[in-house]
């Protein structure tokens, strides 16, 4: 099944893209993307408590993935 | 509620004005600024990113909960994003009460949460480097 992860900050630029489509297997909960994505992209392991978001609503690990979901990856904010 | 994330100038006087309302004894104006060193390093600018939308709306969330955990009358908040140089308007927070207390509290609550929660990251530009805030303040 295929998702949209959005990249920002140091993700993105441990990732190279801030866009990526990415695929996963049905079912995926959000603690299986990111193991996905830690296998694929090595560089994320430096990034430092990272959270993420699906349709841009903070999700925990069990969130169950659907096809077509908007999934981002928080790196730690620092806004203001 | 007006909730912006601007990559112009931010007009803090048009924000103080857009938050006062007949009812207010008190409208309280938080701005942060681009201070020119963190930790003794020289701080030349800061480059600011946001997942726009996501920060809306998480922004949103936060602003309703203000207004009713504080009674506010009036919120608007503006966060700028893009290059910033030093002394420049980051984020302005502008808020309307009754009284002063709760529009005290009710703005420090709000910047608060924004550095807890908002989706908007800066990278810091030194001198020597340059490495994204990692450590929350």
């Amino acid at each position: 099944m295929h998702i949209q992860l959005f990249c920002f900050g140091q993700v993105k630029e441990a990732i190279g893209a801030n866009l990526v489509d990415f695929e996963c297997d049905e079912g995926d909960s959000v603690k299986a993307l990111k193991m996905k994505l830690l296998n694929v992209y090595g560089g994320l392991k430096e990034v430092p408590d990272f959270r993420f978001a699906v349709n841009q609503e903070y999700v925990g690990e069990d969130y169950e993935l659907s096809e077509n979901d908007e999934v981002a990856i928080i790196p730690p904010v620092s806004g203001g | 509620m007006s909730i912006q994330i601007v990559s112009s100038e931010i007009d803090v006087e048009a924000c103080r004005k857009s938050a006062a309302a007949d009812a207010a004894g008190a409208v309280v104006v938080f701005v942060g600024a681009v201070r020119d060193n963190t930790k003794g390093r020289e701080v030349v600018r800061l480059e600011y990113e946001a997942y726009v939308p996501m920060a809306i709306k998480v922004l949103g969330q936060i602003c309703e909960r203000a207004e009713s955990m504080f009674g506010l009358l009036k919120i608007t908040v503006h966060h700028r994003i893009g290059i910033l140089n030093v002394g420049d308007t980051a984020v302005a927070i502008a808020v309307s009460a009754p009284h002063r207390k709760a529009a005290f509290d009710g703005c420090q609550f709000i910047i608060d949460e924004l550095k807890k929660d908002v989706p908007i990251w800066k990278k810091e530009c030194f001198t020597d480097g340059e490495a994204w805030l990692t450590d929350r303040p």
